[in-house]
């Protein structure tokens, strides 16, 4: 072997010495934990204490306690909507979560064929506005819909291109009146369509997490596979389970879109906030509404940090990864199952896209792209889609950017142990916060001329801003899951090495966690395109979004170029997606070459 | 070990450490010299990892002060310190190649290249890895990943490497080969070295000075030979090597009471007559004497034994006192153990540790 000096090379021993005076890192690490601490509590907890606390006031703005609240329960048809909205989304979720949990188990414990497409398809609807939804089910089950008016008759003009009127009754038809527009049963439906990606995202991860050991051991105790099922895979899937139900239900419980477009008569939390607010310029009402609305969101919250702080040690290091065996029969039922969800799902967008390009429905079936210029329409243009596009574009890139270094300090920084682990609770509420209760908020809290940040009302930064705390949490645990799965240790050793934290941020935690990032980027692009809630208190009438133009749309009758918009956007976010996972493979294949062995 | 000490390289005083209400290290007082191998071994959990990043300034002790070639630290960030760290894990960045690994910390002292690849070059051949310069962790066996770390934490010439646990990751074979070469690497560059260790294996082959840990305190300190032979405790007693244990009062000046028997041992350490004591005495250091009974010989009978490879490893009872005893394996050929139960014994008084109880 070689010689080596004994004694350090004195250059050696002199740089060393020069790079460890420097203490600036320590410094800029306690800075930007304040810096992430500070954007939490500007964004989050401030808004939300000046909506509380206005809540509690009168037109006047004096302090009345709960005088407010009081009146909303007094008045009748607004307590109404508090139990329609507790029951519309009790029952989605129900719904929701027993479908998608079938699905899942479809996709993960069995030897389905046709897993891959059944996912992807069943997955689509994540791309949709919620407003997509309740269009589609006008055109379903509205007036002059599919099913309303038989389905028999509506193919027969789609495909002849007979006018209404030329058709006589057909002696066999499906055909049924759901009340679209006077009973809940729609809405819920409806919510079921747009939640269940959602939940079987959350469930496809519960599911997946299985250890195989466990199956063994009960097949060896000779356990039934139904006696199996209740005592390993639910257990199993718990804490998943309650997650979903979380999920789902703030997700119904803060929709705007579906009871919007299509609740006319059944009034819920979430419209009744819009109607005070936008209709009758109530912004005390608007409050109060909004913190009854917080109000189960926040006890989900609750439920679920507490089920989730349980789960920690619940699959060891040791598992052994769960290989479903094929069963025909299971197998079989399971793919008829998912085939007969995917084709409703397919159902929904499909007539939203035939609504979109036909010319007049449902009288003139033939094609017809005249719904696609928006220059005729209520709205903004296709200006209202650029802007849209821009500030997708901007909340990816200043979202992510966010959340990773915000996660990373929270994760890996070292000192102000309290101050982090308050951050890091700051980063998980905004999954409790409505779109509806934070864009209000954030009328409250910055359209004040007193407030510093005022100059941020009405402009593009304060729509990002709020889209990019409206998709905090589930960013942010993206990010944190990355993090706790790098080595604990890289900090240790950069110190040791006298190499500043960012610089082993910049050359280490980054491209190991690229996967990660560019997820959290293209969650937020998706989200930031199709959300409404959160930015419909904060547009201004010369910065138009698109999907508020949908809202807008719908609101003044067109509800065909509403749809036209709707699949605009749709498509724009598969494409995204696309070009995304085509940009991405080329960059992993780049810069991942270390993960081959 | 006689010879004048020089200054100590690392002065560690009353260190205390809290986790909430938890005392993970209590008075902890150490001092290594220039070029010394120190282990530190106990049973797991017992603060070892805490006390090597207490050194390390990954953690803040509560109070006490360490002090580093005459500087004192103890409130220094890790950044700031001194060492190079080699953990459990390795830590290796999984996107950067051994080489890269290596250079990290040069890279950052914004040294010309060629310096940079030229310590490289040399920290590859000492840890015999000039062949996998531009592999990834990934694609390198356990024992090629512990010496990458190895070089990478010798890159800076760091005055004091600390290694936690570093070869307790790999299987038996590749372990003990590291081990030698682990010592004979520390011993030709001369850094002072702290290793982490609950395998008393290592600790007795590698150091020079053994610190002993139990529930966050230190119970000795010593070579591996003082504390094989004089374990000042029952704990290192019974945590290093094999040992027996008998319980017994003492009887008078050099004597010791045990059940039945009356036992003559050479270090009474002071304990008065009518204290309560323990004896120990390890397996191999009871002898079955050829000569006629002397002192502290018992009659025991053979209740078990069992063949270990050189040894046999008898199982004994002589009234209520039970022990085991190594036996040799040419002295056990002479004996026929599956015949003769009854055997004299006889504990050595020099080898008999006496412990208050
Ligand atoms: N960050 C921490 N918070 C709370 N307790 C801790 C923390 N780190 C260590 N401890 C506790 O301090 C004690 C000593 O831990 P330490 O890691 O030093 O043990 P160890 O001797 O290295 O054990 P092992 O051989 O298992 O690595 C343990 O009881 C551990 O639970
Ligand atoms: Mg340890």
């Amino acid at each position: 072997m070689t010689t080596i000096s004994t004694t350090p090379p004195s250059w050696l021993a002199a740089k060393r010495k020069a790079a460890r005076a420097l203490n600036t890192e320590v410094w800029l690490m306690r800075g930007l934990i304040l810096l992430s601490g500070a954007f939490l509590v500007t964004f989050v907890l401030l808004p939300l204490y000046e909506l509380i606390r206005r809540s509690m006031e009168n037109r006047q703005g004096e302090f009345v306690g709960l005088e407010n609240y009081l009146q909303y329960f007094s008045t009748p048809a607004l307590a109404q909507s508090f139990a329609n909205s507790l029951y519309i989304s009790a029952m989605s979720t129900l719904i929701t979560v027993t479908l998608a949990f079938v699905f899942a188990y479809a996709l993960t414990r069995t030897c389905m064929p046709f897993k891959n497409v059944l996912r992807t398809l069943a997955l689509l609807p994540i791309f949709a506005p919620s407003l997509l939804h309740g269009i589609a089910f006008i055109y379903l089950f509205g007036n002059q819909g599919i099913f309303t008016n038989g389905v028999f008759n509506f193919l027969l003009r789609l495909i002849g291109g007979y006018d209404i009127r030329a058709v006589p009754p057909l002696p066999f038809e499906i055909q049924f009146n759901i009340n679209l527009y006077k009973e809940p049963t729609g809405i819920i439906l409806a919510e079921v369509f747009y939640l269940f990606p959602h939940v079987l995202l959350i469930l496809m991860v519960a599911l997946s997490l299985a250890d195989a050991r466990l199956y063994e051991a009960a097949t060896a105790l000779r356990a039934s596979r139904w006696r199996t099922f209740l005592t390993v895979t639910l257990p199993g899937a718990r804490y998943g389970i309650i997650s979903a139900c979380f999920v789902a239900f703030t997700l119904v419980i803060t929709d705007f879109g579906i009871p919007k477009v299509i609740g006319d008569g059944v009034s819920v939390l979430a419209t009744d906030i819009y109607k005070q607010v936008i209709g009758q310029q109530n912004f005390f009402m608007g409050s109060t509404v909004s913190v009854l609305l917080l109000t189960p969101t926040i006890i989900g919250f609750a439920i679920d940090r507490f089920a989730q702080r349980r789960q920690v040690a619940m699959l060891s290091a040791r598992a052994v990864p769960y290989q479903p065996k094929p069963n025909p029969t299971l197998d079989r039922l399971m793919l008829a199952f998912c085939i007969l969800v995917v084709l409703a799902i397919l159902l929904v967008i499909g007539t939203a896209l035939i609504a979109s390009v036909v010319n007049v429905w449902p009288y003139r079936l033939e094609l017809s792209g005249r719904h696609y210029d928006f220059s005729k329409v209520a709205g903004g243009g296709l200006d209202a889609y650029w802007n849209s596009l821009r500030m997708a574009g901007l909340t990816a890139v200043f979202g992510t950017i966010i959340v990773f270094v915000s996660a990373y300090m929270i994760e890996k920084g070292r000192g102000l142990g309290k101050t982090r682990a308050a951050l890091y609770f700051l980063s998980t509420l905004p999954v409790a916060l409505p779109g509806l209760v934070l864009g209000l908020a954030y009328i409250f809290f910055f359209n004040r001329p007193a407030n510093p940040l005022y100059f941020l009302y009405g402009t593009m930064p304060i729509l990002v801003l709020s889209t990019i705390v409206h998709f905090y949490t589930v960013s942010f645990f993206t990010a944190t899951t990355a993090l706790k799965q790098m080595d604990r240790e890289f900090e240790a050793v950069s110190a040791s090495l006298a190499v500043p934290f960012y610089r082993t941020f910049w050359r280490v935690t980054v491209p190991v966690s690229l996967p990660a990032i560019l997820e959290i980027g293209i969650y937020y692009f998706v989200n930031a395109l199709t959300t409404v809630s959160a930015v419909i208190f904060l547009y201004s009438a010369n910065l138009k979004l698109a999907s508020i133009m949908i809202v807008n749309m719908d609101d003044a009758g067109d509800t065909a170029p509403a749809a036209a918009m709707s699949m605009l956007l749709f498509f724009t976010g598969i494409g995204v997606r696309l070009l995304y996972e085509l940009v991405t493979r080329g960059l992993k294949q780049r810069t991942q070459v270390w993960r081959q062995r | 070990m006689d010879e004048p000490r020089p200054t100590p390289y690392l002065q560690i005083r009353h260190l205390r450490k809290t986790f909430r209400t938890f005392v993970a290290l209590e008075d902890i007082s150490l001092e290594v010299y220039p070029g010394e191998f120190i282990c530190f071994l106990g049973p797991s959990g017992c603060g070892k990892t805490t006390l090597l990043r207490c050194i390390a300034g990954l953690e803040e002790q509560d109070a006490g002060e360490i002090i580093q070639d005459g500087r004192d630290i103890s409130r220094l960030p890790a950044s700031q310190r001194d060492f190079g760290i080699v953990f459990q894990s390795y830590a290796l960045f999984p996107n950067l190649t051994a080489a890269k690994n290596i250079a990290y910390g040069l890279e950052n002292m914004k040294l010309p290249r060629a310096q940079i690849q030229a310590r490289v070059q040399e920290l590859l051949e000492l840890v015999g890895l000039s062949d996998f310069a531009h592999k990834y962790p990934a694609q390198l066996s356990g024992g090629q990943q512990q010496r990458v770390a190895l070089a990478r934490a010798l890159a800076l010439s760091p005055g004091l490497l600390l290694l936690d646990e570093p070869l307790s990751a790999l299987d038996a074979r590749v372990r003990a080969g590291l081990r030698t070469e682990l010592a004979l690497l520390q011993r030709r560059i001369g850094v002072t070295t702290i290793m982490v260790t609950h395998d008393q294996e290592e600790a007795l082959t590698l150091a020079d000075r053994i610190v002993v840990m139990d529930h966050g305190t230190i119970q000795q300190i010593g070579t591996p030979h003082e504390v094989y032979r004089y374990p000042r405790t029952p704990f290192v007693a019974n945590f290093i090597g094999e040992m027996n244990f008998l319980v017994g009062v003492v009887a008078g000046q050099g004597w010791v009471q045990c059940g039945a028997h009356q036992l003559r041992v050479s270090r009474l350490n002071g304990l008065a007559q009518g204290t309560s004591v323990k004896l120990a005495i390890r397996p191999e250091d009871i002898v079955i004497p050829t000569a006629a009974p002397a002192e502290n010989t018992l009659s025991a009978r053979v209740q078990h034994h069992e063949f270990l490879g050189a040894f046999y490893r008898l199982r004994l009872a002589a009234e209520e006192l039970n022990f085991i005893l190594d036996l040799p394996m040419a002295q056990a050929r002479d004996l026929d153990l599956t015949r003769q139960d009854l055997l004299p014994v006889h504990l050595p008084a020099d080898f008999l540790h006496v412990y208050p109880s």
